[in-house]
């Protein structure tokens, strides 16, 4: 977990997590470089109709812009690969605009992973992952669910990390 | 059209309603609730993004979280169509809409 470190956000990362971010950001960007599917549910989730009402004009806009928001949003994933060490465990040090991308990749991630473990308003983790370990705890459920509740902590503990913004 | 007979009474000078024309009404953007993103996080765009005081980024957030959806900025369509876009970079779900 991520804490303050003189003008740094610094954290040191076990061998699993290094080994579980890199997939997840790997993850993240082979879903927006492989020919993104608009009707998955995932890929409408990162890249939201702007004219929920007005779908021509929402396909003229994405026209313009998608191409950025991809390319940004594969540079922020991106910048979690680039600051983790390859492999074995290690120690991170962010400066505000790495803390950034990484707060914006993480999320892009959690997003991800929410939607498809079709995560809801109501939805309680800890009981939802106890629920999973007792239909099977091997499952990539289980592995999911711990993932993307390791990610919400993760990205509180950066988001605390910071310095406050005047 | 339906009618009724009207009772014979003096017409009364009513004042002119000041309807806005669409056409200039101002755009908003909107920021949906959503069961993924942190309060935190939500709080922490809002002030970055739009450089909202904490109190104020807070309470939108809050708004958003309680009744599904707040306003975010308001302004010319263009605006509001970078700010959405902007808002899509961070992973909120933002939407476009005249005010």
């Amino acid at each position: 977990m991520f804490r303050r470190s003189g003008g740094h956000c610094v954290a040191t990362f076990a061998h699993d997590e290094v080994r579980v971010l890199r997939k997840v950001a790997a993850e993240v960007v082979g879903l927006l470089t492989e020919g993104m599917d608009h009707t998955d549910p995932v890929v409408s989730r990162l890249f939201p109709d702007i004219y929920p009402d007005r779908p021509e004009d929402s396909q003229e806009f994405r026209l313009y812009t998608e191409g950025d928001l991809k390319t940004s949003k594969i540079d922020q994933a991106g910048a979690i690969l680039a600051a983790l060490p390859d492999e074995g465990e290690g120690e991170v040090r962010l400066d505000g605009e790495a803390a950034d991308a990484w707060l914006r990749a993480i999320n892009d991630a959690r997003l991800a992973m929410g939607t498809r473990l079709e995560i809801h308003a109501e939805t309680d983790l800890g009981d939802e992952l106890d629920q999973a370990v007792l239909e099977d705890a091997g499952s990539s459920r289980v592995f999911q669910l711990s993932v993307y509740a390791y990610l919400g902590y993760l990205q509180e503990s950066l988001l605390n990390a910071l310095p406050e913004i005047k | 059209m339906v009618g009724m007979a009207l009772p014979q009474v003096a017409p009364v000078e009513t004042p002119e309603i000041q309807e806005v024309p669409a056409e200039d009404r101002p755009w908003v953007t909107i920021v949906w609730d959503d069961p993924v993103n942190l309060m935190s996080y939500v709080t922490w765009v809002f002030q970055k993004l739009f450089g909202y005081s904490k109190e104020k980024a807070e309470k939108l957030m809050m708004d958003v979280h309680t009744k599904g959806k707040a306003v975010v900025s308001i302004g010319a369509r263009e605006r509001m169509e970078m700010d959405a876009n902007q808002l899509h970079g961070y992973g909120l779900w933002a939407t476009v809409d005249r005010g």
